[in-house]
Order: structure tokens, then sequence, then C-alpha cells
């Protein structure tokens, strides 16, 4: 627990110039000039380039080499999640305002002729939407609880999984990191507190190599998540004191505000009480995730090795594409 | 003069008793119970928060707002009177 108990946080240097000092232009900006991520007119949804997807893919392939050896269960869900399973997994209690919720159209033909009025009259078009059964994910694992929870107890050696999936989070930004829909690939471990605390432990040494041989700058800091209101500084101030996330951050925006790429999270018995998952010999089950966003990983790359991928390092470029 | 409120274990253990988490447990806990350990969970750790605004009609600045706070009676007992207003007699 040595990694936990001491993080490698420690000041950044100067993030490489954004270009040309005569016209500045932001980093998101240089990215549209380049194609790597395509306007859609809303902040923080966009399209991305051929270049940047080769990226993704690469990153999320090394993630799977990593994690080869593990024989973790592989499950892609789509990027929506049962709003039942949403409603009990608790995200409303802390993240609120972060949530997305599938509305579809449920009127009649009078309804439809009101609606399409609307929609000429630039009026609001909505009053006839009613919420469906589908919530948009708003972190990978999600959807995987009560999935694990309908098979039982788990097995004396617990469980992992290997997820990815797009989320959807509503905090519209300007930040090329903080993407409304984005890609999170994670592994979750399900057992004992002793069996997730070592998983978490293996992905703290495994994810900070991996970003280290990628060439970037990092530190790992105890972190929170974004919980909603005064109730939520209670939330965040408790998990920090617990020790229970941990986030890799790269500078990419800025060195004083850096982007967390990796993290590292212990739900003690939340999701195993939650979801009345059991460990084999009765006891609720612990879990765990180590998350990487594969948007901010990618970013952070092209910010600090350029926007032409051909002239990343070789060394960069081998441990990304062989 | 300035007076304090007064306040007590037992204004503690009332509010206690309306937290779901502790429900049925609060005549058996000591004041210096940890009340992590005795089933208060995060949220229940909030909702006695609120609870315990409402009651005496305070507000817990951020720096107090953490788990050392809630973990026992005794501590709750001198984290509201910290904070208690002062009330002229």
């Amino acid at each position: 627990m040595d990694s936990l108990a001491d993080p490698t946080s420690t000041p950044f240097e100067a993030l490489p110039s954004a270009g040309d000092e005569a016209e500045p232009r932001s980093f998101l900006d240089r990215l549209f000039d380049r194609g790597h991520l395509v306007r859609t007119g809303i902040d923080g949804l966009y399209g991305r380039g051929g270049d940047f997807e080769s990226v993704v893919e690469a990153l999320d392939a090394l993630v799977s080499r990593l994690g080869a050896a593990d024989g973790a269960e592989r499950i892609r869900f789509p990027p929506g999640m049962s709003r039942p399973a949403f409603e009990r997994s608790g995200y409303l209690k802390g993240f609120p305002n972060l949530a997305g919720t599938v509305h579809s159209f449920c009127g009649d033909e009078a309804a439809h002729a009101r609606l399409l009025a609307c929609v000429e009259a630039g009026k609001d078009w909505t009053e006839d939407q009613a919420c469906t059964d589908i919530v948009l994910t708003p972190a990978a694992c999600y959807p995987l609880y009560p999935v694990a929870a309908a098979r039982g107890p788990l097995p004396a050696e617990g469980l992992l999984f290997d997820l990815q999936s797009y989320c959807f989070r509503h905090e519209p930004s300007v930040e090329p990191t903080r993407m409304q829909m984005f890609r999170m690939r994670e592994y979750v471990r399900m057992g004992s507190p002793e069996q997730v605390l070592a998983f978490r432990e293996v992905w703290l040494e495994r994810g900070t190599a991996m970003m280290r041989d990628l060439g970037l700058p990092l530190a790992v800091d105890p972190a929170n998540d974004p919980f909603f209101g005064r109730a939520g500084r209670m939330l965040a101030n408790n998990q920090r004191m617990q020790g229970l996330k941990f986030e890799l951050n790269v500078p990419v925006n800025s060195t004083e505000q850096p982007t967390a790429c990796l993290s590292f999270n212990y739900h003690q018995d939340h999701f195993g009480s939650t979801w009345e998952i059991g460990q084999a010999d009765g006891a609720v089950a612990h879990t765990a995730c180590v998350g990487f966003g594969l948007e901010r990983i990618t970013l952070a790359l092209l910010r600090h090795h350029g926007l032409d991928l051909a002239a990343w390092p070789a060394d960069v470029r081998k441990q990304l594409w062989g | 003069m300035v007076l304090r409120m007064m306040i007590s274990s037992q204004d503690i253990r009332e509010t206690l008793g309306g937290i779901e988490s502790l429900s049925g447990q609060v005549d058996r806990l000591s004041d210096d119970d940890d009340l992590f350990d005795k089933g208060l969970c995060s949220f229940g750790s909030v909702q006695l928060m609120l609870a315990l605004e409402e009651r005496f009609n305070i507000e817990f600045p951020d720096h107090l707002l953490n788990r050392t706070s809630f973990a026992t009676i005794r501590a709750i007992r001198s984290t509201v009177t910290t904070i208690v207003e002062p009330v002229d007699a």
C-alpha cells in the first residue's frame, strides 16, 4: 500500500508551447484545425477524426495487453442503462446534475401536430416528451452491478470484469478534456476487501508505468468525486479522508489544474450493499475499479507529443502500435 | 453577558435516533463509540449532518464537513457546541 500512502505528487514543468504565439489559438481550436476533433456546435460533444481514433484504439488495446494475464470477463454494454437500475444505483444522491435521461415523444397525432408547430415556430417542443426506461450510462461500470448480482454469490476468488463504454455527463465545457460524451475503459474487481484492494494496488503500479512509458508527466493524487451540493462536500471530504479514490493527473489544459486521466477507486461495500452482491462466505462483497479516460489520455498525448502522430517519439509510437 | 446553548449527549442521541442506518442502536451507544463502525454509512452521515443543522439551527462550515466531526456522540456534541451561535441573555 506504499504507493497509496505516499502519492507521487510533484509540481509539473511548463506545458509545451501552444504554437504560433503571434496568433494564439486554443488547444481545442487547434484540435479542430487538424481534424482531430470535429465540431457539432455543442460544447463537449465532438466527432473524432481518424488519427484521434487510431490513438484511442491503440490505448484500448494497450490496456487490454496490460490486463490480459488476469483473465477478466469482457462485457460491452451500450451507452444506455436500465432506468430502474440507475435509480437503485444511488447515482442521483451524489450527481443529480450530471445525469442524462433519454426521453421520447409519447403523444398522439394531435400532439404530433403541436410538436411540429412548435419546432416550426422555434418554441419549446418537448411538452409531450416522456422519460423512457433508458438512462445514459454515467460510468462504464454502472450497468455491471445488477448483472453480477443476478448471478448469485461470488466465487471464493471473486470476479473481475473488463468494460468499455461511452459515458455521458452533463457538464458542458470548452476544455477539450471535459467532454459530455466520452469513452471509459474499466477493469472492475468484486470480492473481499483484501482482494479488491490488492487489485487496485496492482493497477496503480501498472497504470503509472503505462503513462510514464507513454512519455507523459504525471502525478498520482488523492481525489474525490464531484458530489453535488453541501452534502456532496461532506461525501467528498469523507472519500479523501478514507483514501478511497486516487487519480493519475497529467497537465493538459494547464499545469495548475492537471487532468485526471486514470482513476483508482475503492467503493468499499457501497455497490455490494446496494445490489446485494455477496461473497462466497456470505459477507457483503466489496468492489474496486480502475478507469481509463480514453479521450483524455489521447488528448494528453497530443498535447505533449504534438498534433502530428508521425512525429511522436519512436518509443511512444512503439508502445501504442508496436 | 453571553450564554452558550447547552448541548447534551441526549440532544445528540435524539437526533441519531432518526438516522436509518443507526436505528434501534442509539440507546446502546456510548459517547465514544465509533458511529461508522456501528453502521453509519456515508449517506447516513449526510442525513445526520442535515438533521443536526435543522435541530440546532446551525450551518456546519465546510472545514467541519468530514467523518471526524460526526464520528462519535462526543465528537458531534463538541462540533455542534463550537458553532452554535452565542445567545444574548
